[in-house]
């Protein structure tokens, strides 16, 4: 199993979610993140004094997987958050040792 | 049936007065909202304390003893009720006033509009030393600033002449802001009618010096002994920004102030039961709605211009200085004059936020600009469209009450600062006042009775 770690713009999380569900991930986690790349951000001023906008807001989707299914779904996430354009994100994957169903005891592949 | 027209015209004075006194009221909700908007969220809980406490002390100072140094009410009020021929003396005052004449009305009515006055100037202060004030601190300097710094000034112009209030003989009896300079005929002489000589004296129709530049004064002087919030100003001499956290809030607080406004400056007509002073009343009310809006305008283009975008803040002040402005003088302009002269405080307001913070004044809300620099051009704007008055009368006045409450404040802030301290430790500056001094936060997470609050 594969956990599959994606930054993406918030606005994209439909689209990465559709594109999950059409290749058959059952289930992702989504939170609200902030942080800065390359970039590094970028400044803005409030009643006229600079302040610098150092974190912009990014969601981080997280889905486990099984290993057959990784690569489609880093070319789904690929595919369904690219605009081309700055501030895209990152996928990072790593490995996951053990996954449990709570309700029933199911491991492994069983309980994803 | 002429008793019963008089009747009917008191009536309706008294309940414009109510009516107009309610308007005011609600403005502590604006200025409330406003400042909630424009401070952290770690302050937000602390700042509304600040704002219904002031409200209420005020109320409370004003009723035991303000209003008699202003108007000379009497302590705890007890000369407003009138005696047993209040309805007779009444209509005795209405029948030589005349209909068209001086207004008459309830004395509680009075009182309740000019309460809430009080209460204004004093939101003007909480604003400026948010953050980092302590909150006992600043409900000490309440009760002082509304039970004596204030109605002694406001005596000076509107008490003045009243039978018992501090005005009464002028300032300390030195001079009067009523009659600075007598009105000279071809000849040189002093123009006397219907027995009286006739003065050109300080005018400030409904108070942007009275009430607002005297709140800013009061600000400015806790400002300086108090310092800047932690982090606004680097060594380096930068200046930080620190944006407020909920601007819905302060946009809402600033449409509250708006609205509000048209009672403060409507009900300062003090008359509503005649044609000349209906049309009066709308004057006024559309004259305060054009400054707001022409405040805005300028203020959102001028901060377009400057900063490159349009800063929602400004144009919040933006509308706020406009109505400052419009407040000296609402019912001589016209619609076109009241939307300049609102403009030019919206103008104004920008480039004064932008010069305090290059002094190192730390105003989180722009109190002290919009109330206080905005008030003096308010004052200064009276003789453009009021023949009666002159610059030099209201140069003068304007000086005498920014001393006095300026000077008073600072012993006040600096006594006060002596007995228990002003500024809250830099540890509870960094966490936040709503814990330090209120323990209880405005945004509560995590805090259920097991800890997860869930």
């Amino acid at each position: 199993m594969k956990m599959v770690m994606a930054i993406i713009k918030p606005f994209k999380l439909d689209d990465v979610r559709e594109a999950l569900s059409e290749i058959g991930v059952q289930g992702i986690t989504v939170t609200e993140v902030k942080g800065f790349g390359r970039q590094k951000g970028h400044t803005e001023l409030y009643r006229g004094a600079e302040y610098v906008v150092d974190f912009l807001p990014k969601v981080k989707v997280e889905a486990v997987v099984d290993d057959g299914l990784t690569d489609q779904v880093i070319e789904a996430i690929s595919k369904a958050a690219n605009t081309g354009k700055i501030g895209d994100g990152k996928i990072f994957i790593t490995a996951v040792e053990q996954a449990v169903r709570i309700r029933t005891g199911e491991t492994g592949a069983e309980a994803l | 049936m002429e008793n019963n027209i008089f009747e009917l015209q008191y009536a309706i004075d008294t309940f414009y007065f109510l009516v107009c006194g309610a308007l005011v009221m609600w403005m502590a909700a604006g200025f409330s909202m406003l400042e909630a908007g424009l401070v952290r969220t770690k302050n937000t809980t602390e700042i509304l304390t600040k704002n219904v406490t002031l409200f209420a002390i005020s109320c409370t100072a004003y009723m035991v003893i303000g209003y008699h140094f202003m108007y000379g009410g009497g302590f705890f009020l007890d000369g407003i009720a009138g005696g047993d021929s209040l309805v007779e003396d009444a209509l005795k005052t209405s029948a030589d006033n005349g209909f068209g004449g001086d207004s008459v009305y309830s004395g509680a009515s009075d009182f309740f509009f000019q309460v809430v006055f009080v209460a204004t100037a004093m939101s003007i202060v909480s604003g400026a030393v948010a953050e980092r004030m302590k909150l006992w601190a600043f409900m000490l300097f309440a009760v002082v600033m509304t039970a004596f710094i204030y109605p002694m000034e406001g005596a000076w112009t509107w008490g003045g002449g009243v039978e018992g209030s501090m005005g009464e003989n002028g300032v300390f009896g030195i001079f009067s802001l009523q009659e600075l300079f007598p009105v000279l005929d071809a000849a040189g002489k002093q123009v006397v009618e219907d027995g009286e000589a006739q003065w050109i004296g300080f005018s400030d129709f409904a108070g942007s010096g009275i009430v607002h530049m005297a709140g800013a004064a009061a600000a400015l002087a806790g400002v300086l002994l108090l310092g800047p919030r932690k982090g606004k100003y680097s060594a380096d001499g930068r200046v930080n920004a620190i944006p407020g956290a909920n601007l819905p809030l302060a946009t809402l607080g600033m449409f509250i102030l708006w609205m509000g406004w048209f009672g403060f400056n409507g009900g300062s007509v003090l008359k509503l039961g005649d044609i000349a002073n209906a049309n009066s009343v709308a004057m006024v009310f559309l004259n305060t709605n054009a400054a707001a809006a022409g405040g805005l305008i300028a203020a959102i283009i001028v901060a377009r211009i400057m900063f490159g975008k349009a800063d929602l803040t400004m144009a919040l002040n933006g509308a706020l200085a406009g109505l400052v402005a419009i407040t000296a003088e609402p019912s001589t302009p016209g619609a076109l004059g009241a939307t300049l002269i609102g403009a030019v405080g919206g103008v104004i307001v920008v480039f004064s936020i932008v010069f305090l913070d290059k002094l190192k004044i730390d105003d989180p809300v722009g109190a002290i600009s919009v109330h206080g620099v905005v008030g003096i051009w308010g004052l200064l704007a009276v003789p453009l469209t009021n023949s009666g008055t002159s610059f030099a009368a209201q140069i003068i006045g304007m000086l005498t009450i920014l001393i006095w409450v300026f000077v008073v404040s600072l012993i006040a802030w600096f006594i006060i600062k002596m007995i228990m301290g002003i500024r809250v430790s830099e540890e509870e500056e960094y966490e936040g006042l709503d814990i330090g001094e209120c323990g209880m936060e405005a945004y509560p997470e995590f805090t259920g009775s097991k800890g997860s609050g869930i």
